[in-house]
């Protein structure tokens, strides 16, 4: 793979709170993010050049909703697109800004990503979230669920290897502890083991407090070329690399169940071309949309072997202390997962990690390298996207 | 800060879509299902197999393609889930348990696993595949073999 020559940073972050935002529009929303992001990279919006708006969107009253949120936020003039890849909408829309700054077309550019899902009923919601695998094959007979899909995998992984409810449990547990540190996250509370597995079976194995909440909410970055970057601020984290790769629509496509072979591609990618291996990472977000899914993307980002998941969460080496702090923001199971949102948010995550503004949930930063693995679908997208300070 | 439902909200103007999807080009997919028999496709040049049947091929990119039945042999259950909170446009229906199933002339295929009770679908269990023709729009299923 060959890497455009011009380097791209972080110079700014903003982030909504994730909730149940209902006393919130869409635009009003992206302005929670935009403005504090704006303001953390010291610049106007008339510096921004081009802007990148991640989000699913069907579930909201805007259609074509990029022209909207950049209007509200006075960007107005700068390049405009929206990106969607489903849940990794944000991170699509970080590519799509970072590429407008690799490829010379503008030295400032702005990723946002938002999503309002609770304008709806949250039924309704299940119904369009269901939608999101191949209506014709998938939905139109078989009723499949985003929660079905993932339990799909779930039960696969726990014939193959072992793995058990408890240990699913162990992840929601883990991502709730953080979560209850992070002022922007959904759901500020912790949980035990019983409570997730005493909680309504939604798709078995999977149960209601193996799933992500429905959230609202935005978050917003600001990119910039290597002079603009060192003239805007002492600390920019660099986007050392970004693997890309997508699996088949149809799930029964797929070669087994155990893994997803996109983001493992993506990964690999990603980890080539930034020169990284898995334990130079001080600090990981994964796409934990269902607890599964964080322990498949332990073995598909090479953290362990396959199949050591389980016991990676059972030792926790996946905590702040351990081996690799993952999803130590609370992760999509506590802070949420607002569809579009969710790959700005944890680019914003990365930052904040590496420039040591974590507070009570910072990790210890050793060689300065954050990794955010962002699945769309069930893997029917895949970004893997590799920060660092130097 | 609190936030949570909104104490104003503006209805927005209702809106109903529904897609008429052709299936001109899977036609005699969609009337086997009458007769219980579920067909997938082969491409005559390069000889590979789709299901769900696909008109165009995606290796070699012709357009000539052959019928096959995979009403025809078992197949093995690879994994599967009970879906318990459905959508509202499958309301109506039971909780129903989804399989995907390797046949055994190498294509896989999601569909309901009828005929289990929740807990009795096992990985590795023998199914066959049938069509299921309904009043409502034609299905197919996934049946264990006793």
């Amino acid at each position: 793979m060959r890497f455009l020559s011009r380097k791209v940073a972080v110079v700014g972050i903003g982030h909504s709170v994730f909730g149940d935002r209902r006393d919130a529009n869409l635009p009003e929303l992206a302005f929670e993010a935009i403005k504090p992001a704006i303001q953390d990279a010291g610049i106007t919006q008339k510096d921004v050049g081009f802007v990148s708006v991640g989000t699913a969107g069907g579930w909201y009253e805007e259609f074509l909703p990029a022209v909207v949120v950049a209007e509200y936020a006075g960007l107005t003039g700068a390049g405009l697109v929206r990106c969607e890849a489903a849940c990794a909408s944000g991170s699509a829309a970080v590519a799509s800004a970072y590429n407008a700054i690799a490829s010379g077309q503008t030295d400032i550019a702005m990723a946002v990503g938002v999503e309002k899902m609770t304008e709806v009923d949250i039924l309704t919601s299940v119904e369009l979230i269901g939608r999101a695998g191949y209506y014709l094959w998938e939905f139109h007979n078989f009723g499949m669920t985003f929660p079905a899909y993932y339990a799909l995998h779930a039960t696969a992984h726990m014939k193959k290897y072992g793995t058990t409810e408890e240990d699913l449990a162990k992840v929601a547990v883990k991502n709730h502890k953080y979560g209850a540190m992070n002022p922007y996250a959904h759901l500020q509370r912790t949980m035990k083991v019983e409570d997730v597995l005493s909680s309504r079976v939604i798709a078995w194995p999977l149960k209601i407090f193996d799933c992500c909440p429905v959230s609202d909410g935005a978050a917003a970055i600001v990119l910039a070329s290597e002079d603009k970057a060192k003239k805007l601020t002492d600390t920019p984290v660099w986007i050392k690399a970004l693997g890309i790769s997508s699996g088949t629509a149809n799930i029964s496509k797929r070669e087994d169940f155990t893994s997803l072979r996109s983001g493992t591609i993506a990964g690999q990618n990603a980890y080539a071309a930034a020169k990284v291996k898995p334990n130079q990472l001080d600090v990981a977000t994964v796409h934990d949309c269902f607890t599964i899914a964080e322990l498949l993307a332990y073995e598909d980002l090479g953290f362990c072997e396959r199949g050591g998941a389980s016991k990676m969460i059972r030792e926790g080496q996946t905590e702040i202390g351990g081996k690799i702090p993952v999803n130590v923001d609370g992760g999509l199971k506590a802070k949420g997962h607002p569809i579009g949102a969710t790959g700005v948010s944890m680019a914003a995550e990365a930052t904040r990690q590496l420039r040591g503004q974590a507070g009570k949930r910072q990790v210890p930063v050793k060689h300065g390298n954050a990794l955010a693995h962002n699945i769309g679908g069930t893997g029917h997208y895949a970004y893997v996207t590799i920060f660092g300070r130097d | 800060m609190a936030f949570g439902p909104p104490t104003r909200a503006l209805k927005s103007r209702p809106v109903t879509f529904i897609f008429d999807i052709p299936t001109n080009k899977t036609s005699r997919f969609w009337d086997e299902l009458e007769n219980g028999k579920v067909y997938g496709t082969k491409c005559k040049k390069c000889g590979h197999k789709y299901f769900p049947p696909a008109a165009d091929c995606s290796e070699c990119l012709t357009s000539d393609m052959d019928w096959i039945d995979l009403t025809d042999g078992e197949g093995e259950v690879e994994t599967f889930t009970h879906v318990i909170v459905r959508p509202p446009s499958f309301a109506d229906h039971d909780t129903y348990t989804v399989a995907v199933a390797k046949m055994k002339q190498g294509v896989k295929v999601l569909a309901w696993l009828s005929g289990v009770k929740l807990g009795q679908a096992k990985v590795g269990m023998k199914v066959k595949l049938v069509g299921k023709p309904s009043p409502e729009g034609s299905s197919y299923e996934l049946i264990p073999i006793q």
